[in-house]
């Protein structure tokens, strides 16, 4: 893939950090983590959140449940597309009754997926709160939506295109931007359609 | 991958990559129904009618129940109660239930074709759940996504369809589902219940039942239609069972982790015994509930897509 010519943001040390510093935030705001679940976005969002897991483990030899959530059939433009997104499996193998669930997601930008991802908690109980943990918040919300734990702020142009690669799923740590690339995709093709190079599309 | 046609008429014209995303989708829809709240939104705002000309329990409801637990709104039209009885033709019946702004029609007809025909006259998605003696996708899609789910793989399985072969739709699709995702098919039953030209299925043909099941991984047993046994294509129910009927003593033929299956509804004690059909190795009432999944993947698959070219 081609990704020379891009801005770094965050690298492998800055990723390990903010991910080390959001797990130590959750600790202290729920008074460590007995009651916490994670729920990670279906891909890079249910990596982090296993990033996260892994950390609280190191920390607090805790085991925190993680759970893989697609929000796909939440989406609100569903109708709008040409093709229909693949769905992935939802594995979500405990209960949400009562728990601090913190939901976890690479990127932060309209916060539509997080609206869907918080209608598909709900359907698998009441948890006792939803918090938002994310790796990187562009801005340019359309919905109000805000995070509790932040990896990193980035100033962003609403062309430009966030990429998060993480470890297990693509060799390496690193966030960076792609300048003005959601412009040019969609003058050349149509932005809704499928997705062929694994990216998540999510907003 | 996406499938081609935004019709499901048959699996004959589907190609290995597109059975396998409907099985793949349907993996991951197979989750919702075990959760506490059996809905998704996804379908909010689609309008699906469901035409049954023919009766059904299984399909009605299974397809009904996987276009609720998708939030699609459903009609549900039944020959008996309507103006087909005043002689209303299939096409204008069906052009003023879409002149409601209909979305998606899952169909099931006496005629084969039916659904075809539908595709010619109306701008809704179609479905076809049974045409005649032609195909009956959905059951056949579900049969294979059971098999995968229980034994892992389709391919270089041995299945064998057994029982009247000449009027099952669902064996037609299974032959040409089964055959495009590299299992090996073979075909048993009475040759009067064979259709004509059997051997251009390019499947083995059977009138033995023990040599057909000798060393298969799957059985798949028809209903014998008691209702066509009129015409006489068998002697009697009796010898049916005597030649053709699974019985417990010849599950011994079969390999390690063999499966039973059955599309219903089941003839306890003519095709199948009850020893048989209740026992660990039947995964008969698996495919009812896999059947809800399968469906709900195919109305996901083919929802919203709009006319090509």
């Amino acid at each position: 893939m081609q990704e020379s010519g891009n801005e770094t943001v965050l690298d492998q040390k800055g990723m390990a950090r903010a991910i080390t510093r959001i797990s130590h935030e959750i600790l202290e705001r729920n008074n460590g983590a007995e009651s916490v679940v994670l729920i990670g976005i279906i891909k890079r969002g249910a990596d982090i959140a296993k990033r996260i897991a892994e950390k609280l483990r190191a920390i607090e030899e805790i085991e925190v449940p993680v759970g893989l959530l697609d929000i796909n059939l939440y989406r609100d433009d569903v109708h709008h597309k040409l093709d229909q997104p693949i769905i992935q499996r939802t594995e979500i193998l405990f209960d949400v009754v009562d728990r601090n669930v913190i939901l976890v997601d690479d990127v932060l930008f309209t916060g539509r997926t997080i609206r869907a991802a918080l209608d598909a908690i709900i359907d698998f109980g009441r948890p006792r709160s939803i918090q938002l943990a994310v790796l990187i918040d562009r801005g340019h919300r359309e919905l109000p939506i805000r995070p509790d734990y932040v990896g990193k702020n980035i100033p962003t142009s609403k062309d430009d295109r966030v990429l998060v690669r993480v470890r297990d799923r693509d060799q390496t740590d690193r966030v960076f931007i792609e300048r003005g690339a959601l412009k040019r995709k969609t003058s050349s093709e149509d932005n809704l359609s499928t997705n062929k190079t694994g990216e998540d599309e999510k907003r | 991958m996406k499938l081609r046609s935004r019709h499901l008429l048959g699996l004959e014209e589907l190609s290995a990559e597109e059975l396998t995303l409907i099985l793949d989708t349907a993996e991951s829809f197979r989750e919702i129904i075990e959760r506490p709240i059996k809905k998704v939104p996804t379908l909010r705002g689609v309008t699906i009618l469901n035409l049954f000309y023919e009766p059904s329990t299984r399909t009605r409801i299974s397809f009904e129940l996987a276009e609720k637990r998708l939030s699609a709104d459903t009609i549900a039209f039944t020959k008996d109660t309507s103006s087909v009885k005043k002689g209303e033709s299939l096409k204008d019946t069906v052009r003023n239930i879409e002149a409601l702004k209909i979305n998606m029609i899952v169909v099931r007809h006496s005629s084969p074709g039916a659904p075809y025909f539908l595709t010619q006259c109306t701008d809704s998605n179609i479905i076809n759940a049974g045409d005649g003696s032609h195909e009956h996708p959905t059951q056949a899609l579900l049969d294979m996504f059971t098999i995968r789910r229980r034994l892992g793989r389709l391919d270089g399985l041995r299945v064998v369809l057994i029982g009247d072969i000449k009027h099952s739709r669902v064996v037609r699709s299974n032959i040409w589902g089964l055959k495009t995702l590299g299992a090996s098919v073979a075909l048993c039953g009475p040759s009067t219940l064979m259709p004509y030209e059997v051997e251009k299925f390019g499947v083995d043909v059977y009138t033995d039942l023990e040599k057909a099941i000798d060393g298969a991984d799957v059985l798949n047993i028809m209903r014998i239609q008691l209702e066509r046994q009129e015409a006489g294509l068998f002697p009697s129910q009796r010898e049916y069972t005597n030649l053709f009927g699974i019985t417990g003593e010849r599950l011994r033929l079969l390999n390690d982790n063999f499966i039973i299956m059955h599309p219903g509804p089941v003839n306890r004690g003519v095709e199948i015994t009850s020893e048989v059909a209740d026992s660990a190795s039947s995964v008969i009432l698996e495919q009812v509930t896999n059947g809800q999944a399968v469906r709900m993947a195919v109305l996901y698959l083919l929802s919203g897509k709009k006319e090509e070219d």
